[in-house]
Order: structure tokens, then C-alpha cells, then sequence
């Protein structure tokens, strides 16, 4: 088990894949000479040289576009999304061509390609860069939607993308590069579906993805030690499709369930969950779900307003405690 | 072009015309649903660049006016008009309908119905070709109301960059829906728009396939011959509305009779009969033939399919399951 960093996990995976098949090539806005504003594919340029790492002009829906179409003919495009707010110029061909030309051939053609983007709020990036759109994405048939919340993860994710013949959009968080973490030494595919349990709990069900994973795992500790409850934190990194028997399993055992979700509530990754509980085990339930989310608000740029504006690991350890009548 | 090609593209013109014509008719008869865009007044363009280029060989990308295309690059009439009908057998299953026509055996990668979508994706075919190595070239054509779009010129920036084996065909038909190209678009010639690009580009009549095959074959070798990218612009005009909808109230009849006046199939058709290479009796018994062969063949076979299944309603959504496990499960099948 290597220590690395998340960044350097993402990196590994990059660079392992285009070793072994010269169809996979990523392509993005600085990612070659300049390293990739992450560093998440520091070094491949040298390596692989401008025909396979493609520094592109700042056409995302253009070059977007053009992966898609290299994708038709076998190519395995990885294409970074500098910040998943630039997102929104792609999307027509992500959902447009990319999720549906599998289904409008009757077959016969497919995307294979893997669209990485970072999401998540940063620190006072304001409005037009802060955005979290894990929730229009998952929303989308023919795209497969990933969140890393470790290196691990974000290693093993993206050697599964890369080899998926679906195409698959990989959430990433801009806070979360540097974040270290054990990664297997030899080669690992983590699953593109399901969920894992990060602690294991008997009293709640904390359901997180990506960062909030961090917030759930902080919060179960405060309550495990301050108040003698103990939490289960499940990790969501599959958004689209959601783990119906993971969730069922979890809330069938505790029979309370907090979702916390960097995203705003209104259909948000929360209803999805609380709609699956309904839908699998609402008998299960002692009391009503509870949502731990952002504020409706553009994300303001002031520290003070925008700490306020998402939640953290606090507003976790609230939401338990209201829902066990501590609070 | 050589007197047999000629005489063979011209009975290809006829079925395109009468397919198309047949469309409206099954259209009216509420045979075929959604949207339908149909051809005519077009056909030179589609059949004098494919002419020049290699069909099934050379990878075609269009919009939703994609019929033709299709089966100049080799799909059976039979099953795109199964499309149409929405049936098991068409080209797309079912699934597609009159936008969303596909041929990957024919290397057709498909009708699209976002207005501009394909630019880049022809380009990132082209950009396959190039990393595959192959004397492939992609095609694109589209109208001239594409180029309109922020991914035109995205699109022709990347392309020339990266010096990509990309032929895109502008048909400019005047229209973009029911606006002129006057009162949408501040330059009507789109070639001089491609100046900026580096981009060699050129424009010709688009009635006359023999002038379209020229310019095609001067367009399709720079491009096959690893140039990069081309740009030709031909100047047409589709007899219909924009869709089945339409009933043409933005412009006069008096405009439509003057370009009927030079119907690219009534162009070819004269100049072989002047050269002596078949009489108007041939070209009469020729119509009837594509008319018997489309009622007997095409439409008996779109008729008579099946429709496909309910209980795979949820089939071609992803890959099939069984072959992804190892990545979607992390265990092998």
C-alpha cells in the first residue's frame, strides 16, 4: 500500500492506461505542458506526447465534442473539465450525444470516453466557480456518475471508466487533490456501482459522498465520544445508479438516516436517497429522514456568507441530535 | 464524371427523390410520426461529394436531414424507411426515427438533432482517424444555419490545429428554419467565414453534381492527403419546409419556381439526354422502376415488420451488462 495523494492516485490511474493501450488519451485545458491545474496528469505529456495529451483551447463544448466523436471510433478519451462549472458549455454533448447515440443507433454506436471534472466549493470563488452539479448529471440516462471521496477511490474509479464501454462522469472536489490516502501498490478496479460502509454504526445511517463523506466520519466520532451514538457512515460514490440494497441494508439496520450533501436540497442527491428509503424500507424507519445541504444562495464570495452557505461536519452532528431529540 | 457513373448517380438522384417523396406521403397517411425533414432540391449535394469520396470507407456525420446521406453511404433503403415506420428491422431499431438514422457497418455515424452538434464530433472521428492512422477521412455535412453556433468555430479552430482529416460540407439552402440567411446571418457566403481559420475553402452550385464532384474531388484529396481540414460551401435550396410543419409562408413561390427551374436531377437528366446517353422514355420507365421498387420492396418491408418489444424498452441504455461486470462490479461474470 502506497500513501499518495489524490491527485497522484488519479495520475497513476492516467498513466497506467495509456501504457497499456495507445487508444486512451486525455485531453483538457492545460493538462500537458502546463501539468494539469491539479497536477492530475503531471509528467504524461513528456511521456506521451501531444497526440495523446491534448492541451485544448477553451472550447469546452467544442472539445468535449470532439472526444465524444473519438470515443465512436474505439479512441478512449479521459477529458478534464478544469471546474465542473465550465461543465455547463458541455453538457449538450455530454447528455446530448455522449448518453444518448448508444440508445438512437439501436446499439450500434457507443461513447466510451470519461469526463473528469472538478467540483465542490473551493474557498471564496464565488459564484461562477463554486458550483456542485453532481445532481444534474445523475439525473441523465446513459451516463454513469462517480464520486471519489479518497485516493483509493479516485485511482480505482478511473481505471474502471477507462475500461467501461458507458460513458461516465467522475465528480471530483477541488479541495480534495492533496488529500492522502492508502492506495494498492498493484492494480485495482474499484466498481463503478454500489456503496461502502466507511463505519460501521447501529444507531443512524450518515449517507455521504465525495467530501461529505469527511463531514459524516467527523460527526459519527463527535457522537460515538460525546454522546454515545453510534453512526454508520455510507459512502455514496455511485450517484447514477444509486445503491438501492446498500441503502435498504443500512437504514433496515439503524432505522434513521441523515444525508449530507454539499449540493443544494431542491432535487437534490438527499431526495434521490430519501425517495429510495420510501421506495425500499419506509417500515424501517423510527423517524423522518433529515437533509444536511447548502443554502439555496449563487455562492457568495465572503468568507463569512459562505461558510454559511454549506454545511460542514457540525451541521451532521445537529442533524442527529435533532433526530434522536437531543437538540 | 464518366457517362456510366453519371447514369448510375442519376438513378441513385431518382430513388433519393421518390424515397423522400414516398416519406410525405406515409407522413400524411400518419405512418411516420415525429418530425420529418426531407431532401429534395438537395440531392447533388449529398451525391457529387460522395461521389468524390470513398462511401463506406470515408466516415459521414450529418444532422437531422439524414436520410439520403444514409443510403448514399450504403444503408438499405428498406431499413431506414423501417426506421421511419419504427419498427425492429430499421437502421436505428426503432429507437432513432427520421433524426437519429445510423449505419456503423456503412461507417454512417449518424443523424443528430441538436443544429451544429455534429461539428465536433466529426472532428473528434477525424482526430481517430489521425491517432489510428488510417486514410480515412470524416465528413460532415450540415447547413448554414450550423454555422451559427458557438461549435462552428470551435470546431474549425481545433481542426485546424491539430490538422485534422475533417471534410466539412456546408449545404446552404437559404434557410435556417423558416429565416432567411439574410435577416440570421451577417456573412450569406459561409466560406469567407472560414477565412479566419486557415482553412482552405470554396464555394460552388449545388445543382449541378458535376460541378459539385470537382470541387469535392479538389476538397477530398486535400484532405485525404493529410493537409487538414476543408471547407465547401454549396449553394442549394430544399423544395419543402424545414419539417413537415412548415408551410412556407417566409418566402414566395415565385422563389421556388426559379430554383426548380434547375432541379439537380432535371440537370442530369438533360445533359445525358443531350449527350445521348439515355432518352426521356428511359428516364420515365427509370421513375416508374424506383416507384415499383419503392412501394413493392420498401414500404412492404417497413409494412410488415415488428415492432420492437416492450420488455426492451430499457435495451442500448448502457452496454450489455454481462461484458462490463468486472468494471461495474469488480467481479468478473
Amino acid at each position: 500500500m502506497a500513501n499518495i495523494m489524490y491527485w497522484e492516485a488519479i495520475q497513476r490511474a492516467h498513466d497506467e492506461e495509456m501504457a497499456r493501450d495507445p487508444l486512451v488519451i486525455c485531453m483538457g485545458e492545460d493538462i500537458g505542458v502546463a501539468g494539469g491545474t491539479y497536477k492530475a496528469t503531471k509528467g504524461l505529456y513528456e511521456k506521451y506526447g501531444p497526440l495523446r495529451v491534448m492541451d485544448t483551447p477553451i472550447s469546452e463544448g467544442g472539445f468535449t465534442g470532439l472526444g465524444i466523436g473519438a470515443s465512436f471510433l474505439g479512441v478512449r478519451p479521459v477529458i478534464e473539465i478544469m471546474s465542473v462549472n465550465f461543465a455547463w458549455l458541455a453538457m449538450d454533448q455530454m447528455f446530448n450525444s455522449a448518453a444518448k447515440v448508444r440508445y438512437m443507433s439501436g446499439g450500434q454506436l457507443t461513447a466510451p470516453c470519461v469526463f473528469r471534472s472538478a467540483g465542490g466549493a473551493a474557498h471564496q470563488l464565488g459564484a461562477q466557480h463554486s458550483a456542485r452539479m453532481e445532481k444534474v448529471f445523475m439525473g441523465i440516462a446513459g451516463l454513469r456518475v462517480v464520486t471519489p471521496s479518497n485516493p483509493k477511490q479516485a485511482y480505482g474509479l478511473l481505471k474502471s471508466a477507462i475500461r467501461c464501454d458507458d460513458p461516465v462522469f467522475i465528480n471530483e472536489h477541488e479541495l480534495m487533490y492533496n488529500m492522502k490516502g492508502e492506495v494498492p501498490d498493484g492494480e485495482y478496479f474499484h466498481p463503478l456501482e454500489g456503496s461502502e460502509i466507511a463505519r460501521s454504526g447501529t444507531d443512524v445511517t450518515l449517507f455521504g459522498y465525495n467530501i461529505s463523506v469527511h463531514w459524516c466520519l467527523k460527526a459519527a466520532e463527535i457522537l460515538d465520544k460525546q454522546y454515545g451514538i453510534s453512526a454508520e457512515v455510507v459512502d455514496l460514490y455511485s450517484l447514477s445508479p444509486l445503491d438501492r440494497a446498500g441503502i435498504k441494508a443500512s437504514v433496515s439496520k439503524t432505522h434513521r438516516a441523515v444525508i449530507a450533501e454539499e449540493d443544494e436540497a431542491p432535487v437534490g442527491v438527499g431526495s434521490e436517497v430519501i425517495a429510495i428509503i420510501n421506495e425500499e424500507c419506509f417500515f424501517e424507519l423510527d423517524a423522518a429522514p433529515v437533509r444536511v445541504h447548502s443554502a439555496l444562495v449563487p455562492q457568495p464570495y465572503n468568507h463569512t456568507l459562505e461558510k454559511a452557505a454549506i454545511p460542514d461536519h457540525e451541521d451532521v452532528v445537529k442533524a442527529v441530535l435533532k433526530l434522536f431529540g437531543k437538540a | 464524371m464518366k457517362i456510366e457513373d453519371k447514369k448510375r448517380v442519376l438513378r441513385e438522384m431518382v430513388l433519393h427523390r421518390r424515397f423522400e417523396e414516398r416519406c410525405y406521403q406515409a407522413y400524411i397517411e400518419r405512418k411516420i410520426g415525429g418530425f420529418l425533414h426531407l431532401y429534395p432540391g438537395q440531392e447533388a449535394c449529398c451525391n457529387g461529394v460522395m461521389e468524390a469520396a470513398r462511401p463506406g470507407h470515408d466516415y459521414v456525420i450529418t444532422g437531422y436531414r439524414d436520410h439520403v446521406h444514409a443510403i448514399k453511404c450504403g444503408a438499405d433503403p428498406k431499413a431506414v424507411m423501417a426506421e421511419l415506420y419504427g419498427k425492429e428491422t430499421g437502421s436505428s431499431k426503432g429507437r432513432g426515427g427520421s433524426m437519429h438514422i445510423f449505419d456503423g457497418d456503412k461507417r454512417f455515424m449518424g443523424g443528430y438533432a441538436l443544429v451544429g452538434g455534429p461539428f465536433p464530433l466529426a472532428a473528434g472521428i477525424a482526430k481517430a482517424i489521425q491517432l489510428k492512422g488510417g486514410d480515412e477521412i470524416a465528413i460532415c455535412f450540415l447547413g448554414d444555419a450550423a454555422n451559427n453556433q458557438g461549435v462552428f468555430h470551435e470546431t474549425l479552430n481545433m481542426a485546424a490545429l491539430w490538422k485534422l482529416p475533417v471534410l466539412f460540407v456546408c449545404e446552404n439552402n437559404l434557410y435556417g428554419i423558416g429565416t432567411s440567411i439574410e435577416r440570421s446571418t451577417a456573412v450569406v457566403h459561409q466560406h469567407k467565414r472560414v477565412a479566419a481559420y486557415n482553412i482552405p475553402a470554396d464555394e460552388c452550385d449545388g445543382q449541378d453534381i458535376e460541378i459539385v464532384y470537382e470541387a469535392a474531388r479538389k476538397a477530398v484529396d486535400h484532405v485525404r492527403s493529410g493537409n487538414g481540414p476543408y471547407f465547401l460551401e454549396l449553394m442549394t435550396y430544399r423544395y419543402r419546409g424545414h419539417s413537415m410543419s412548415d408551410s412556407r409562408g417566409y418566402r414566395s413561390r415565385e422563389e421556388e419556381e426559379l430554383w426548380k427551374q434547375r432541379d439537380p436531377i432535371f440537370i442530369l437528366r438533360d445533359r445525358l439526354i443531350k449527350d445521348g446517353a439515355m432518352t426521356m422514355a428511359d428516364f420515365e420507365a427509370l421513375e416508374k422502376e424506383t416507384d415499383a421498387y419503392i412501394e413493392n420492396e420498401v414500404i412492404k418491408f417497413a409494412e410488415e415488420s415488428p415492432e420492437p418489444r416492450v420488455e426492451d424498452l430499457e435495451k442500448y441504455v448502457f452496454a450489455d451488462r454481462a461484458t462490463q461486470l468486472p468494471w461495474l462490479t469488480g467481479k468478473a461474470a
